[in-house]
């Protein structure tokens, strides 16, 4: 079978931040109300994590779960695992009620690094990044499109969606731009 | 003659010279002056003209307020428009020149208005051009803008780049002047997150030059110990060049800084606009000194008694060896102190008070100064510089007791703190009688949403002008703001400013108290606009009893400077000659920014690529290899057509049809919109939204749907597919998806909020490509997989599997009357599979086709188009549909609608086909035409063309449109309108014109 491929290939751009795009990377939309009988283990057979609190994001290595809403959730994994986490998903809700999609190739994800990774989101997203609590998962817009964000290893990671990704890269580009630092 | 001294000057540098350039003159500078400080010591007196009678104009003032010294700044793709010279950052090889001239600055043709200014009073312009009616929109208007106007619009686009920042604070600080400085120095060791901003590139305001003296020592020192502590404070941010522009509700504020104004060209951002969410504004923002009203008060020369103290003390310019200063009040005398001190002559102080006895007065005298009090200037002397001042008494009517030689005059009527940030969210202001000025009504602060004050207003901004009123003000706004954020203020060190005793103001709003009508024409109060005390009282005479009726009438305070010099000025007139007290009469309303904001802030990255989002499919980079011609569709960007070499693209969209009709055509339907549905009670909730049953549907088929609102209008359509026994996946329009996502969102969240059904918008997981034509099958088999055969996989079914080893789901669905698979496979395949697809369809002659041929292949069939046959007042049944509408159903969104007499009366236009007698194509948007005209006179009409093409494979025009009783017409020959006159003849027919018994589609 042909490898799965990014939306921009791996494009990146050197400012006075890094801006990598990469993936592709596994991601499930899983639906539930968090009363769900089984979702806490469903979702640690997925990604080895339990059901993180409101706007939090819970990891097990590179494997996580994310609060996106009240009765949503967004697990992270390898590409190549999607299928079977979510066969076991359905093995695990089964008689319960639930939705749970693959919308890995529906996103394309950004990596913002260096010191100065947060100027780059500060120009882009209205939300505060210092109010930010450790392990939070932020959604808000990135200029003129939905994005969701996390901290964490020296940058920021960015989810949006796959048909954007220029687009943002456009935005990240233009705001990681040498001496249009805030400080 | 304005020159450079050969000392002093705290900002100039003199080590660094710089070299500018005006009207093509090289002018010589230093780093640290701002344009106006430049051209000043060059005697460059003469900087603009005046907006309507294109007087002569130097510059006023040495701050925002300037309304004169406005100049284009820059050349080519770096030109800008009314750029204030006082406010510019003077830098080596600027470009400056001045505006609204013709021919030259010194000799300007528009100067003869001035000659005619007796016949250019208020309103003039509404007076005498209001009739003939037409003639003012085709040659007074015309007329009028072109003599008018300040400076010119660029010609090319701008070379540099602007973006905008998001950010919170708990307290913002608007200016950065001792009061704005000690407050913030409270709320940040407080532990509020404090923005403190400054609109020029220097802190501490006005207190250096002014001579404050803060705890024993010059104010310079405190500002730069007040500094050093807010830079060690983490929690504090400090930005100059960074003008608050606005205050909006719930804190936001926009704030614009000038990052690379004044270094142009060295990779920065030019401009950075502040996008702020701020708990609590304190406004330190200062005062603003106002003019005196006498005659000639506009001629070049004539300055603010605090600017020419700035230009003095700041950057070491004098405005000439004689100036004459004319006060109603002691602060001025600070400014002859200056001047004197500067080694400058100061013949007269001229005070419009009858005494003049206060500590500064004394120390004047005391220096040799002459001052008069009860005088009055009773005009100014000059053209385009003063000569001198003629002199009488305050009392009087203008008789001229003395006349003096200067060559300025220094002007201070008093002081306006600055309220904007105050009152652009609704903070009211109340008359100080005492000092004449409206200041900030702390008991009716502007309000937040918990209805708490949004805006402390300290210092001067607050009407504590000195310094030492000033400093204990800001001390008592900053604990108050802490407080506000419930935080606990900290012993924190409070400057103490020596106070020096200042006599009482006396309001003077014209000069002398009784001039006659002639000195009256001459008085400046607004003088970008040109507007007079003359004016302003014969729009009183008029019946303009509302100030802001008055500033209407006269454009007073409606420049470029939106009047902060000329406001209370203007209404202190007013008041007086409507005999109304000047808190009856009110201001105008402060409304942001503050100062010009450029528009390339406004829009920050929002240019060239990433002006907007543009969506992009996975094949998209395929398509434009191709010379694929791009329609937008919503923020997607389809191809139209893929015009060969030579072909024109009406060509291409041909030979892509008959293509698709007799082999096989590819077309990328990616941006359809996919929503999967689950739940218990899904299938309920599908029954809701579509006409016709989606319950029913057996685990493995399509069926195809319209959505209507609740008016029963259609809003969308497309196949649904039955993926499992709890789980649909609704295919919407490409410019659906988001809409319909989140009507089904809408409904489930807030009215059927108990029904359990989750749904997943996964558009944008799939790539979509439509393989079409007799030859499709051939094309899937050769690349294998799964068994796509008309016995396994009839029309209306899909199935899953792996085509080419990509996992994909095949729908037997045809928008296009032919033999037709949809293909969804994951975005990340989606260009292996197209070109698999292009590569193995090569021997059956396959061609990717555009959204031109899909339109027109589906016209061919009589396939109805969202946005094409429907407009928002099409109900399904307009178009013949009733066959997707089910009778059985007790209820689906739109059913009571469409029961209304309107929607279910007989006579609606409803579709039919139309053929032209003469095979020709109707006009897109063309009606037909009926017997007879209406009320206003216009021919009736019975119906309308909806989708009209040339349809190859026809030879022939076809059109789809709705007729009154049309199905019940067939064969009828109509008229429709061309846009050129004259009608066609089209015969009604049945839409489908091509294969109606769906052979092909279903083969």
């Amino acid at each position: 079978m042909a490898e799965p491929v990014s939306a921009l290939g791996g494009a990146v751009f050197e400012g006075f931040a890094t801006v990598r795009e990469i993936g592709p990377l596994g991601m499930i939309t899983l639906r539930a109300k968090p009363d769900v009988p089984g979702l806490e283990a469903a979702v640690r057979g997925a990604v080895g994590t339990g059901l993180p609190a409101r706007r939090q994001m819970d990891w097990a290595k590179d494997r996580g779960c994310g609060w996106m809403s009240p009765d949503e959730y967004l697990l992270i994994l390898p590409h190549a695992e999607v299928g079977r986490a979510l066969a076991g998903i359905e093995a695990a809700l089964k008689g319960q009620h639930f939705l749970a999609v693959d919308v890995s190739d529906a996103r394309a994800v950004f990596r913002i690094e260096g010191e100065k990774a947060d100027q780059v989101l500060r120009k882009l997203a209205p939300a505060d990044l210092d109010a930010m609590a450790p392990g939070e998962l932020r959604r808000s817009r990135i200029a003129q499109v939905a994005g969701a964000f996390w901290a964490g290893e020296g940058g920021y990671t960015l989810v949006v969606f796959r048909s954007v990704a220029g687009y943002v890269m456009g935005v990240l580009t233009h705001s990681a731009q040498p001496g249009s630092e805030l400080a | 003659m304005s020159t450079r001294l050969s000392k002093g000057g705290r900002l100039i540098d003199r080590a660094h010279a710089i070299e500018i350039s005006f009207n093509g003159k090289r002018l010589r500078g230093y780093r640290g002056d701002t344009l106006s400080a430049a051209l000043l010591a060059n005697d460059q007196m003469l900087v603009g003209r005046s907006f309507k009678y294109h007087r002569p104009r130097g510059i006023v003032a040495s701050g925002a307020e300037e309304p004169n010294a406005l100049v284009n700044l820059g050349a080519g793709a770096r030109a800008e428009p009314n750029q204030r010279t006082t406010t510019t950052e003077a830098f080596d090889g600027l470009v400056a020149a001045s505006q609204n001239h013709w021919p030259s600055l010194d000799y300007d043709i528009g100067a003869v208005n001035n000659l005619a200014a007796r016949f250019l009073p208020a309103g003039f312009y509404y007076k005498t051009f209001i009739h003939p009616r037409p003639a003012w929109k085709h040659l007074f208007e015309p007329i009028i803008r072109r003599s008018a106007g300040l400076g010119k619009a660029p010609a090319e686009p701008d070379a540099d780049r602007y973006e905008q920042v998001y950010a919170h604070c708990d307290l913002l600080v608007a200016g950065g002047g001792i009061a704005g400085l000690q407050a913030a120095l409270i709320a940040g060791a407080a532990g509020a997150r404090v923005m403190l901003l400054e609109q020029t590139a220097h802190w501490g305001g006005r207190a250096p030059v002014d001579g404050d003296v803060i705890d024993g020592k010059p104010a310079e020192e405190w500002i730069t110990a007040t500094l050093d502590a807010l830079g060690k404070m983490e929690n504090v941010t400090l930005k100059t060049r960074c003008m608050v522009a606005g205050v909006y509700d719930h804190g936001y504020v926009l704030a614009e800084e000038r990052v690379a104004d004044h270094t142009p060209g060295d990779g920065r951002p030019r401009k950075r606009l502040w996008r702020i969410r701020a708990t609590r504004v304190l406004s330190a923002t200062g005062a603003l000194e106002r003019p005196l009203a006498f005659a000639g008060n506009d001629i070049p020369g004539v300055m603010l008694a605090s600017a020419v103290r700035d230009y003095v003390g700041n950057w070491a310019v004098s405005p000439g060896d004689r100036t004459v200063v004319v006060t109603n009040n002691d602060d001025a005398y600070r400014t002859a102190i200056a001047l004197k001190e500067a080694g400058l002559e100061v013949p007269v102080i001229v005070d419009a008070r009858a005494q003049a006895n206060g500590a500064l007065p004394q120390k004047a005298r005391a220096m040799g100064i002459r001052v008069e009090a009860g005088r009055a200037i009773v005009k100014v002397k000059g053209g385009k510089r003063v000569t001198g001042v003629a002199l009488g008494l305050m009392a009087g009517e203008g008789a001229v007791l003395e006349e003096i030689a200067c060559d300025a005059v220094a002007m201070s009527g008093g002081w306006s703190p600055v309220v904007h940030l105050w009152s652009h969210c609704g903070g009211k202001l109340t008359w100080d009688r005492a000092r004449a000025m409206f200041r900030p009504d702390a008991a009716r602060p502007p309000l937040t949403q918990d209805g708490s004050a949004l805006v402390i207003a300290a210092g001067a901004a607050n009407g504590a002008l000195t310094g030492a009123e000033a400093l204990a003000d800001a001390a008592e706004a900053g604990v108050a703001a802490v407080k506000s954020l419930d935080l606990k203020a900290k012993t924190t060190p409070i400057g103490k400013a020596e106070a020096v005793e200042e006599a009482m103001i006396e309001p003077v709003w014209m000069m002398p108290q009784g001039a006659k009508a002639s000195l009256r024409m001459k008085m400046w109060l607004d003088f970008q606009n040109d507007v007079k005390v003359s004016d302003v009282q014969l729009a009183a005479r008029e019946g303009y009893q509302s100030v802001e009726h008055t500033k209407r009438y006269t454009t007073l305070g409606m420049a470029t400077d939106q009047g902060k010099l000329s406001n209370i000025n203007g209404l202190a007139i007013l008041a007086d000659a409507l005999n109304e007290d000047i808190p009856a009469v009110g201001t105008t309303t402060f409304r942001p920014p503050y100062t010009p904001v450029t528009i390339g802030a406004l829009v920050g990255e929002a240019r060239g690529e990433i002006f907007q989002p543009l969506r992009r499919t996975p094949m998209q980079g395929w398509h434009e290899a191709q010379g694929a011609y791009l329609e937008p569709v919503g923020l997607w960007r389809r191809p139209y057509c893929y015009p060969r070499a030579g072909e024109t693209h009406e060509q291409a969209v041909n030979r892509e049809i008959l293509n698709t009709r007799a082999n096989v055509g590819l077309l990328d339907a990616s941006t359809l919109g996919k929503i999967i549905v689950r739940g218990p009670d899904a299938g309920r909730f599908l029954d809701m939204l579509y006409t016709n049953v989606m319950s029913s549907l057996p685990v493995g088929k399509c069926r195809y749907g319209l959505m209507c609102n609740e008016q029963g209008f259609l809003s969308d359509d497309g196949v649904v597919v039955r993926l499992a026994e709890d789980t649909w996946l609704c295919h919407t329009t490409s410019g659906g998806a988001d809409r319909i996502h989140g009507w089904m969102e809408d409904w489930l969240q807030c009215e059927w909020w108990d029904w359990k059904v989750y749904t997943a918008n996964v558009t944008e997981q799939y790539a979509q490509i439509a393989v079409a034509g007799p030859k499709a099958r051939l094309v899937l088999e050769k690349l294998g997989g799964m068994d796509v055969s008309k016995e396994t996989m009839p029309f209306m079914t899909f199935a899953e599997g792996e085509l080419a080893g990509i996992p994909a789901r095949v729908h037997r669905i045809s928008f296009s009357g032919e033999l037709s698979y949809e293909i969804a496979v994951p975005a990340s395949h989606g260009l292996a599979l197209w070109e698999k697809l292009v590569a193995a369809g090569a021997e059956f002659g396959v061609m990717p086709y555009g959204t031109e041929a899909m339109h027109i292949m589906r016209a061919e069939k009589g396939f109805i188009m969202i946005g094409d046959e429907t407009d928002g007042t099409v109900i399904p049944q307009d178009l013949g549909l009733d066959w997707a509408i089910s009778k059985k159903k007790a209820d689906f969104l739109g059913k009571r609608g469409q029961e209304r007499t309107y929607l279910a009366s007989p006579d609606r236009w409803k579709l039919v086909g139309f053929e032209t007698l003469d095979g020709s194509v109707i006009p897109d948007g063309a009606y037909v035409l009926d017997a007879g005209t209406n009320d206003y006179g216009f021919r009736k009409a019975q119906g309308r063309v909806t989708s009209t093409y040339h349809s190859p494979t026809l030879q022939k025009g076809i059109a789809m449109g709705l007729l009154r009783h049309g199905p019940q017409r067939m064969g009828e020959v109509v008229e429709f309108n061309t846009m050129a006159g004259g009608t066609v003849a089209a015969r009604v027919v049945n839409p489908v014109f091509l294969d109606p018994n769906g052979e092909k589609q279903n083969g």
